[in-house]
């Protein structure tokens, strides 16, 4: 778990109070693109290979830009292309960072049947421990991005730490340092969102995009990397962003209430035999 | 005089027949011959090893308390599915065996009628009627065969799951969770049923025999079938014996 001096604010499948919660004064972090001044020179997914000593990896052509179909257990960021035909016949490139959003409201956290396999951080980030993860893939069930992906020779579950190593240490992650054009940027939450608000208005009113916008999808609470989006109404364009990203009920309603109530019905089974023993005794045979 | 004699003592063996090395004897009928039994057990070993890595996988709770058993949570979760398939093709062979005794009928929809009277004890002996399986077993029976089902179909998904997708993952899981709860019940209340609320029953399923007086007293039709006498004027005869 490499949090350097990070707090944590929620673990997967613990039960009892979390350890440090509320001793520290930490900020919500959060990863701004911007889609519109991407250029697709993926030196974010070198840096990301690069920063976590990650094996280099045999790229797939598939008469795009795009380096392969979607990212692995060992390539945490992709950048996603979509040549897209807009109304008056002209082309446009969209591009797309793709990584792990570090929802408020992780999927894949909800999912976790293992106790400390995954943590969110007061600061937002939502971190993998390896040591603790059981191989099961219910996050992969429950994360709406397809972000975490399985390794089946570890057995264990991968994704973007969004650099909790780095971060701890007061430093930004591996993707916004190589960033050549400034289309990733990195900082509290409440500036990021800020400056992508600026940002879109910018586009509505100066560059002519009548539906640029900000994803920041309030169905999972928010998440920790934003996206400006020329066109927010068509998020599926980018790449298949879900427009409205949610966590299936199953891990929600079904994980938090009807798990723990079905199972305390299902055993007081054991009482109600004990004193059903108590009050009505044996049937032996008779006579 | 030790088993190992008893065994294969003249009278026993006669009786023994083809049911294998079960020794019946006199006010004894055999009950479950050889094979169920090896079935049983290997369905209950099984299904125990599979109850137990479920539910520490289930909930939070049960986490760090099951896990150990079966040397941590990877191994817990790698064991799961492999208990659960030797407990389900077991329980296939058990199926196949019993398929005919546990055949629903109209008296089995009659004793239901009269269960509350069954809880309380309220009758010495069962009705007339009740063969081999009271419908109380045949309900059990039929939840394991649905819930071997569901289990099935829903945990080759969860073992799977890139193949299926996370929605059929997620849906899948919550029938498996149905599923364990209805097992759960029912696995206490059949291990009460057999141990401490019907003395004379668990040998049933160890030595293979029961008592003649339990066969009469738990399933009649099924005594006046194999001994061709009639169970309820047994039971007054043995009472009258046992009372003058």
């Amino acid at each position: 778990m490499p949090t350097g001096t990070l707090e944590i604010k929620a673990i997967s499948a613990h039960t009892g109070p979390i350890p440090g919660r509320g001793v520290q004064r930490e900020e919500e972090v959060c990863k701004y693109i911007d889609v519109t001044t991407c250029i697709g020179c993926k030196a974010c997914e070198v840096a990301c290979v690069e920063w976590n000593d990650m094996p280099f990896q045999q790229t797939t052509f598939d008469n795009t830009y795009q380096t392969m179909p979607a990212t692995q257990w060992n390539y945490w960021n992709l950048i996603r292309f979509n040549e897209q035909h807009r109304d008056d016949g002209s082309l446009m490139w969209l591009m797309r960072k793709d990584q792990c959003m570090h929802c408020e409201d992780p999927g894949c956290l909800r999912a976790c049947p293992a106790d400390g396999a995954i943590v969110q951080y007061t600061n937002g980030i939502v971190d993998f421990v390896q040591e603790n993860c059981i191989g099961c893939q219910y996050c992969v069930s429950g994360c709406p991005f397809d972000i975490p992906k399985f390794n089946s020779q570890t057995k264990k579950v991968y994704k973007c730490t969004l650099c909790s190593d780095r971060v701890g240490q007061g430093l930004e992650p591996a993707c916004i340092k190589a960033c050549p054009t400034g289309c990733l940027k990195f900082g509290t939450k409440t500036d990021m969102r800020a400056l992508a608000d600026a940002r879109a208005r910018q586009l509505r009113e100066q560059s002519g995009f009548a539906n640029a916008g900000v994803y920041d999808p309030q169905s999972i609470g928010g998440t920790h990397v934003i996206y400006v989006l020329h066109d927010a109404t068509k998020t599926e364009q980018y790449g298949g962003l879900p427009a409205n990203p949610v966590i299936p009920p199953t891990y929600t309603i079904w994980k938090t209430a009807a798990k723990p109530i079905g199972l305390l019905l299902a055993l007081l089974a054991a009482p109600v035999a004990f004193f059903h023993y108590v009050m009505e005794g044996p049937k032996e045979p008779q006579p | 005089m030790n088993g190992a004699v008893e065994r294969f003592e003249e009278r026993a063996r006669r009786s023994v027949g083809a049911h294998w090395r079960t020794v019946v004897r006199e006010h004894e009928l055999l009950r479950h011959p050889v094979y169920t039994r090896v079935l049983h057990w290997t369905v209950a070993i099984f299904f125990i090893l599979a109850l137990l890595s479920g539910f520490a996988i289930y909930s939070p709770w049960l986490f760090h308390a099951l896990t150990p058993l079966f040397g941590g949570g990877p191994m817990t979760r790698m064991l799961h599915p492999w208990f659960s398939l030797v407990f389900v093709v077991a329980f296939a062979f058990q199926f196949l065996n019993w398929l005919a005794p546990m055949t629903w009928t109209s008296d089995d929809g009659r004793w239901l009628k009269s269960l509350k009277g069954y809880v309380t004890n309220r009758e010495a002996i069962e009705p007339e009627y009740v063969d081999f399986f009271n419908a109380g077993q045949k309900v059990y029976f039929w939840a394991i065969v649905a819930s071997a089902v569901a289990f099935l179909l829903t945990g080759i998904p969860m073992w799977f799951p890139r193949t299926f997708g996370r929605i059929t993952v997620a849906i899948a899981y919550v029938l498996h969770d149905i599923a364990a709860l209805v097992m759960l019940v029912g696995f206490i209340v059949h291990i009460y049923e057999a141990t401490a609320a019907q003395p004379g029953t668990f040998r049933a399923m160890t030595r293979g025999t029961v008592e003649r007086r339990w066969a009469w007293t738990h399933h009649p039709a099924w005594y006046r079938r194999v001994t061709g006498r009639d169970p309820r004027a047994d039971y007054e005869q043995a009472r009258q014996r046992a009372e003058g």
